[in-house]
């Protein structure tokens, strides 16, 4: 298999990641080789096998409704790049 | 060609919870921005979501209210883009497997009739933050504060066939999420939001045709509308020959139009998978029954029992029971009183909802209580005050005048019933006025207003109208 | 210091307070510059000492977090300049539980990116170098804690496990790595790679110091719904039972093709010191084994190209510097924050997930990982135990698999499939290949940990492979 750049591209585009041109050749080997390596699991007969997501097959606990946490906005923008009275700051959206 | 319009709604209900979906930071509406943005909300590494269980039981509150099936075991999706107001870079939803599966509202139309509406699902998932556009000269500003509310998305069949139609029964659907107290329903704040599928078809054709969405419609007026305009167009466009294109577009309430968003849609792709930090959500059969012990009587079911007991039309049973507050207020006043139960609606309708409306009051904090009301009712029903007298009397109880009676005797607003002393009063004004008398004996029947207004000057509004009205009858006829 | 054991130091420390840590920190000034262990090195242990300490688990004991585990108020990284100057304001729950108990944190160690490596060289803070000889890798992704163990720069050091990255870097570097069952410790706040897969574990320099750490540390946390509320036994009374009358299942599967013939013959070895101590062996095969590798190449990089969306440079992490636009601001912060390994398991889980594929590869991983699970445990009711080697091979060179990202993903193979089961596992010393240390894989059924670390510690005590110390890093040498 071999992996078309334009398709490289469109998943580079849905993941945000940037692809320098030179990296997209070693790339779209590299990525073909794997997936045709994963595509082994073909060869499981598994039409009768129910998916497993998680290893432990348990229950979504549930968590009584209150208020606990509490916001330290002042602390938490200290993380941020880019703050101004309270919000975080994008390049201007448009919509 | 003859058109007709299919319409399926998507609504977002915010659900009536203290803290949001996957966290226990508060979902209060209005904070300064992101003083309400946890450690979970603003997708810090590492923190895991932990599921509410308040919103668990009001989603399945709602589908037990429209008859649907509740999922024993559903599962909460990872839906994945970027976008600013997404601070994980997916939002948790439900996908392939629902709380909310099927059922239907039963939608009273404007001419009377009642016609079903499907859901076709409805689903629990988080709600994104919001952006600021206009504050920053470069930038938008992020506020996460509303990240991680639980929503319930609605979603209901294409059922629906005019705008008319679709505003019943998004209506219909905000009685009820406000009945259940799922929702508070306020669409100004965004706790309930619309977005509408639309697509016209040539009468007689079953399949469906490629349909528009109109996004985030937040008022019943912008829905209609909105509705109404993308159905002109997309009849417009079909007669022109042209194609209508899958797309989503916005309702611009100032020019009264749709147009395509303008933000490029890429080619969208949200791979959604189960998400691994959270388990499949199995309800127990005890779960479920016992939120259906707790369910209220619902909307419709309170209506025919408005009807049946109270004897009143479909439209003032309809109006009583919009929300749970004013018809329990009507039920309060009519309890072990023997009022008219006409009269009782008339007035909860009229003077009531009025006051509500004018001082943007909810029902909740109405200044006369329903008793009070009943109380007032009763002096009109034993002749003590007239009609006019009474809303007057209503008006000082409003503005904190205590009880009726208690407003009586300040006012000394008794009604003069008293057959000898309002006879004393009528002599006097006849005296007083001897021309006009012999006229309106003569037959100028106009003159009875004049006599009229002088007695109820003469006693400060406080004659009984009608024995006035008898009294001077009996003096202009005296043998009849 | 007589022992190095945690029984010991805790001893120690009661004795006389703070000069274990002392020591310790004395080691890591000296040693950190040759092996790169740590990311993160503490003058001060950030937190006050526990007002009861003399009631603690593990009071006055050092111990090292890999750097994938947030620490309040200390730099975290995750191997990731994405995250080189991100300070968080929370502490994981298993740092949180550790420090409870009295654990004295010296130090943040060094890790392959977001934990995507075997090998620790893709960490953005250059590679581990593994104390048995300093050209050669010390596994990954948890290297920087394995290597600091095995050379004695700390007593014990937490690890997280997705795929092998306890156990393979454990076995390299020549000490004993625990993984418990997946649900046995918290995640909260421990960075997420493939969130139902990670599970976080120790490396330690036995079977008993792991004991003495895991039982602090294991434990119900109702912050993260994965989490298992039950009880959680006393593992380290629990070592006593020994091993003998224990059925352990010898994996075949493992001595297939593949397998440098030195290694196997160290484990044949170990499995006979088992046998004498009264083990009893047969052999087992499990017929999905073999496609653990591929399933997982599939599962761990669509979680994770799920879970690595919030690094986008607006609320925390590196931010690209004048970006034209929003697209221009994700793709360029995501594109200079993350390495090569990082951004190919993004784009390939973003691959298997997008429209089209995800029937194929994804929803059939999941069905395979179904198989593999069903595998371990329908062999696990024959035996008690199942042993094997924990890698191919002993410790590559650095540079040596770098080029093709296929022959590292291999270096996991016999790790990867208790990832996918969910299975508690640990490594432990079974001797040296050419001056580097082998190691033996045990795995035991769900929760059932204390059988596995007894069984480990019956063999330490008839072995001394876990007390070897590396050349160059004795106790005499600082």
């Amino acid at each position: 298999m071999t992996f078309a750049r334009v398709e490289l591209e469109r998943l580079a585009t849905l993941a945000s990641l940037d692809i320098g041109r030179e990296d997209l050749e070693r790339l779209g080997g590299e990525l073909s080789r794997i997936l045709d390596f994963v595509r082994q699991l073909e060869t499981a007969a598994t039409h009768e096998t129910e998916p497993l997501t998680h290893p432990l097959e348990l229950n979504q606990p549930l968590r009584f409704d209150a208020v606990a946490e509490t916001v330290d906005r002042e602390r938490y923008q200290r993380d941020a790049p880019r703050t101004e009275s309270g919000y975080y700051l994008v390049p201007r959206v448009i919509e | 060609m003859k058109w007709e319009s299919v319409i399926g709604l998507e609504v977002h209900a915010q659900l009536a919870t203290e803290s949001k979906i996957f966290s226990s930071t508060p979902t209060r509406y209005g904070a300064e921005p992101n003083t309400q943005a946890g450690l979970i909300d603003l997708g810090y590494p590492g923190v895991l979501p932990v599921l509410n269980q308040k919103a668990v039981e009001l989603a399945v509150t709602f589908g037990l209210a429209i008859d649907a099936s509740i999922g024993r075991r559903s599962v909460f999706a990872r839906k994945n883009y970027f976008y600013p107001d997404l601070p994980k870079g997916y939002q948790i939803s439900q996908y392939d497997r629902p709380i909310v599966t099927g059922g239907g509202l039963d939608v009273l139309l404007s001419d009377g009739s009642v016609k079903r509406i499907g859901i076709t699902r409805a689903h629990l998932e988080e709600d994104a933050g919001k952006s600021v556009h206009d504050l920053f000269p470069d930038s938008s500003g992020i506020d996460l504060n509303r990240a991680g509310t639980p929503l319930l998305e609605i979603v209901s069949e294409p059922d629906l066939r005019s705008a008319e139609e679709a505003v019943a029964y998004l209506k219909c659907l905000h009685t009820l999420v406000r009945y259940l107290e799922i929702c508070d329903g306020n669409m100004q704040e965004g706790s309930f939001r619309c977005d509408a599928n639309v697509s016209v078809r040539p009468i007689g054709q079953h399949d469906l045709s490629t349909r528009t969405e109109i996004k985030n419609l937040n008022s019943f007026r912008f829905v209609e509308q909105a509705i109404a305009f993308e159905i002109d167009r997309q009849i417009r466009v079909h007669e022109d020959g042209g194609i209508i294109v899958q797309e989503t577009r916005l309702y611009d309430a100032n020019r009264r139009e749709t147009r395509p968003l303008r933000t490029k849609e890429d080619a969208h792709d949200y791979r959604y998978f189960p998400d691994p930090d959270l388990l499949p959500l199995v309800l127990e059969e005890r779960f479920i029954e016992a939120i259906a012990s707790r369910l209220p009587e619902l909307p419709r079911a309170k209506r025919d029992r408005f009807m049946a007991v109270y004897g009143l039309s479909v439209y003032d049973a309809t109006v009583l029971t919009q929300s749970r507050a004013l018809a329990e207020y009507y039920e309060t006043g009519m309890k072990g009183s023997a009022l008219d139960s006409k009269i009782m609606a008339n007035w909860v309708m009229g003077e009531v909802l009025a006051g509500l409306n004018r001082d943007h009051l909810e029902i909740e904090a109405v200044p006369v209580s329903a008793t009070d009301l009943a109380g007032l009712l009763a002096r009109i029903g034993d002749g003590t005050l007239s009609g006019k007298m009474a809303k007057e009397v209503f008006e000082a109880m409003w503005t904190g005048g205590g009880t009726a009676d208690a407003v009586i005797d300040a006012k000394s607003l008794r009604q003069l019933s008293d057959t000898d002393t309002l006879e004393g009063v009528i002599d006097t004004v006849i005296a007083a006025h001897p021309e006009q008398w012999a006229e309106y004996c003569a037959g100028r029947d106009k003159l009875l207003g004049f006599f009229v207004g002088q007695v109820m000057q003469a006693t400060r509004g406080q004659a009984s109208p009608k024995l006035l009205n008898a009294l001077l009858q009996k003096k202009r006829h005296p043998e009849s | 210091m007589k022992s190095r054991h945690v029984r010991a130091l805790i001893e120690a420390d009661r004795i006389h307070p703070g000069q274990v840590a002392r020591h310790y920190r004395e080691r890591i000034a000296a040693f950190n510059s040759r092996l790169n262990a740590f990311i993160t090195v503490l003058d001060q242990e950030p937190r006050a000492r526990p007002a009861d300490a003399g009631r603690c688990l593990l009071a006055g004991l050092p111990i090292a977090h890999k750097d994938i585990f947030v620490t309040r108020d200390v730099r975290t990284t995750c191997g990731s300049r994405m995250l080189g100057g991100f300070v968080p304001p929370y502490d994981a729950g298993v740092v949180e539980r550790l420090a409870d108990q009295g654990c004295v944190l010296l130090g943040k160690t060094n890790m392959d990116e977001f934990a995507m490596g075997s090998s620790n060289e893709t960490s953005y803070f250059g590679p581990v170098r593994n104390p048995w000889d300093l050209e050669r890798v010390p596994g990954g992704s948890s290297g920087g804690s394995a290597a600091a163990v095995a050379a004695g720069l700390i007593p014990v050091a937490t690890g997280t496990d997705t795929g092998g990255s306890i156990r393979q870097p454990a076995a390299l570097c020549g000490v004993t790595g625990l993984k418990p069952t997946y649900g046995r410790v918290s995640r909260y706040g421990m960075i997420a790679f493939a969130s139902s897969l990670d599970q976080a574990g120790i490396l330690a320099r036995s079977a008993e110091d792991a004991a003495w750490v895991l039982r602090a540390m294991a434990g119900h946390d109702p912050r993260d719904s994965t989490s298992v509320n039950r009880p959680v036994p006393d593992y380290v009374a629990a070592l006593a039972q020994g091993i003998r009358g224990c059925r352990i299942g010898v994996l075949e599967n493992c001595f297939d093709t593949g397998l440098n013939p030195e290694v196997g013959e160290r484990i044949r070895d170990a499995l006979r010191v088992m046998e004498r101590l009264g083990a009893k062996l047969c052999d087992i095969r499990l017929p999905h084994l073999a496609l653990s590798v591929p399933a997982y190449y599939v599962l761990a990089p669509a979680e994770c190209s799920s879970n690595l969306a919030r690094y986008d440079g607006v609320r925390f992490g590196h931010r690209a510097q004048d970006a034209q636009d929003l697209p221009d601001l994700y793709r360029r912060s995501r594109s200079e924050g993350f390495g090569a390994e990082v951004k190919r398991r993004i784009l390939i889980g973003t691959y298997v997930l997008s429209h089209g594929y995800y029937d194929a590869y994804y929803l059939q991983a999941q069905r395979v990982r179904r198989l593999i699970r069903e595998d371990f445990l329908h062999a696990l009711e024959t035996v008690d135990l199942l042993a094997g080697p924990t890698t191919p091979t002993p410790a590559f060179r650095l540079g040596e698999k770098t080029e093709d990202p296929l022959t590292m993903y291999l270096n996991d193979i016999y790790t990867i499939g208790v990832n996918l089961a969910g299975l508690p596992a640990l490594s432990v010393p079974a001797g040296l290949v050419g001056g580097l240390p082998v190691g033996l894989h045990l795995i035991a059924g769900d929760f059932n940990e204390a059988l596995m670390l007894a069984a480990a510690h019956a063999f330490q005590g008839a072995t001394e492979w876990h007390d070897l110390v590396p050349p160059g890093f004795e106790e005499s040498a600082s």
